[in-house]
């Protein structure tokens, strides 16, 4: 379970990114996390890694967010930037998911095992010995997502994950994610992403919670999205 | 595709020649280090007018382009900025050491053309053997090999992502000048009025890079540690192979093999 309690974090002095957030997320729950430019859903994500700290308490798994613990916590979290290319710094495919594993201790043979597990399961075994320099954008993302889904992390946090994709690759990245039985936090723009890929939402603004629910009631509100700089999914409009 | 992009491409031109398969390839990345550094400290430690001994060392970067199946002119294209450099070393030798050396059909060469011409080929020969070494070994079994040979492991990991950031940089760039050149139609290279600001960006730009980057390995459980690819057990062909070289450079060091040949022929 991942627990925020009354969390806040500035970037500068008197302009808090996140203020006084607190919400919790079951194990196996995929949760939405949705907002306008700078609302503080990437902010949100880094405090959650451990990769910026600020005041009040973040758990996982009931074991505290703070530096002597992020080893421990960073274990059970798999994190897909927004920018595949941020996070795939090995040669090829193979070598990127096997760090992961190798760093986790696992060993090599039980750590290609789980590699090639991923690759069938997201159906891209075909990208295992591939460079990664000479991968489409489609291709990268997915490979991204196996970079993650290799280390076995019980929740998975991704940063849009279907930005600047071809609709084709959208909607095999969006059937990936269906697919994960992890626990789940996407933070996106993509509205009709997180329909179709979370059961619960959480809309911020101005680094504050401004509704959290059930995503029939949050997505289907074209009141309270545009309010919060944000419009209702495609497939609600000229409903 | 502007320079950068062409540049990004060469990098990666380098692990795929690299990921390639031929007897020289498939060889343990330590035999063909300690080959290489072998072979570069002989071809260093040749007297400056030992032109003519020198010239059989050129033999095995010749043999491992053919075995490697690595282009000849890939190397020289790659090279083609280090060379000049390497070239210019001894330029001024001739105008120092005028004594006459040799005499080759009644016209007198003097001892600093011959030392310059040395140098050049020691220089030539010490890059290409350097570029084979890299056109077939990754960097990562190429740092394993360095691990097994006991260099620190943080100069092992420096080198390392080194060789990774320079593609980040290089990206960064790529992307910088292209912005640049689309709002500069005609104009040739970067106005020095932008050079401050430029590298500015591309400073702060490719530091945010390599700062996710380097999240990104932490968040995957990094701590200072690589775990290399393995690189398979030290084989005989292995053996054989560092063995055969390191004996072929001390013939060709000890024995003057050309001058040994020519007095077949000229008796």
């Amino acid at each position: 379970m991942i627990s925020f309690e009354n969390v806040s974090y500035s970037y500068e002095k008197g302009r808090p990114a996140v203020r006084n957030v607190s919400f919790r997320i079951q194990d196996g729950e995929a949760v939405g996390l949705i907002g306008a430019n700078g609302a503080g859903k990437s902010t949100l994500m880094k405090l959650l890694l451990g990769l910026v700290q600020g005041q009040g308490r973040i758990t996982v798994d009931g074991v505290t967010v703070e530096s002597t613990n992020l080893p421990q916590v960073r274990r059970s979290l798999g994190c897909v930037l927004q920018n595949s290319d941020n996070q795939m710094f090995m040669p090829t495919v193979y070598e990127d998911m096997m760090f992961g594993p190798l760093n986790a201790m696992v060993p090599r043979e039980e750590a290609e095992r789980q590699v090639d597990e991923v690759l069938s399961a997201l159906d891209i075994t075909a990208l295992k010995h591939r460079h990664n320099h000479r991968l489409s954008g489609g291709e990268k993302r997915m490979a991204a997502i196996a970079t993650v889904l290799a280390m076995n992390p019980a929740a998975v946090l991704m940063d849009e994950p279907t930005s600047a994709l071809d609709p084709y690759y959208r909607r095999v990245v969006i059937r990936a994610i269906g697919n994960m039985e992890q626990t789940k936090l996407i933070a996106a723009h993509d509205l009709d992403m997180i329909w179709d890929t979370c059961q619960r939402v959480i809309l911020l603004d101005g680094g504050e919670i401004v509704a959290d629910g059930p995503k029939e009631t949050v997505l289907r509100d074209k009141k309270l999205l545009e309010q919060h700089h944000m419009e209702l999914p495609l497939r609600f409009q000229n409903v | 595709m502007n320079r950068m992009e062409a540049a990004l491409r060469e990098l990666g031109e380098m692990d795929d020649l690299a990921a390639q398969s031929s007897p020289v390839h498939r060889r343990h990345a330590v035999a063909k280090l300690l080959a290489t550094v072998g072979y570069i400290a002989v071809v260093l430690s040749f007297p400056k007018y030992a032109m003519a001994a020198l010239t059989p060392m050129a033999l095995w970067p010749v043999a491992l382009f053919q075995l490697s199946g690595v282009p000849v002119s890939t190397c020289f294209r790659k090279l083609r900025y280090v060379l000049p450099l390497v070239m210019a070393v001894g330029l001024f030798n001739p105008l120092f050491d005028r004594s006459p050396l040799l005499y080759v059909g009644g016209a007198a060469v003097s001892g600093g053309v011959v030392s310059m011409v040395t140098l050049m080929m020691k220089g030539v020969l010490c890059l290409m053997a350097s570029f084979l070494l890299m056109a077939t070994t990754s960097i990562d079994c190429l740092c394993a090999a360095l691990r097994t040979l006991h260099v620190p492991g943080m100069l092992v990991t420096l080198l390392l992502l080194t060789y990774r950031y320079t593609g980040v940089l290089t990206e960064e760039l790529a992307v910088m000048t292209e912005a640049y050149h689309l709002r500069a139609p005609g104009q040739k290279g970067i106005h020095v009025s932008a050079w401050g600001s430029f590298l500015g960006q591309l400073l702060l730009r490719s530091m945010d890079r390599a700062r996710e980057l380097y999240d990104s390995m932490v968040l995957r459980g990094y701590h200072g540690h690589f775990h290399y690819a393995p690189v398979g057990a030290f084989g005989l062909w292995d053996g054989l192979y560092l063995a055969l070289c390191l004996g072929a450079f001390a013939l060709v060091r000890l024995v003057d093999v050309t001058g040994w040949l020519g007095g077949l022929l000229v008796r």
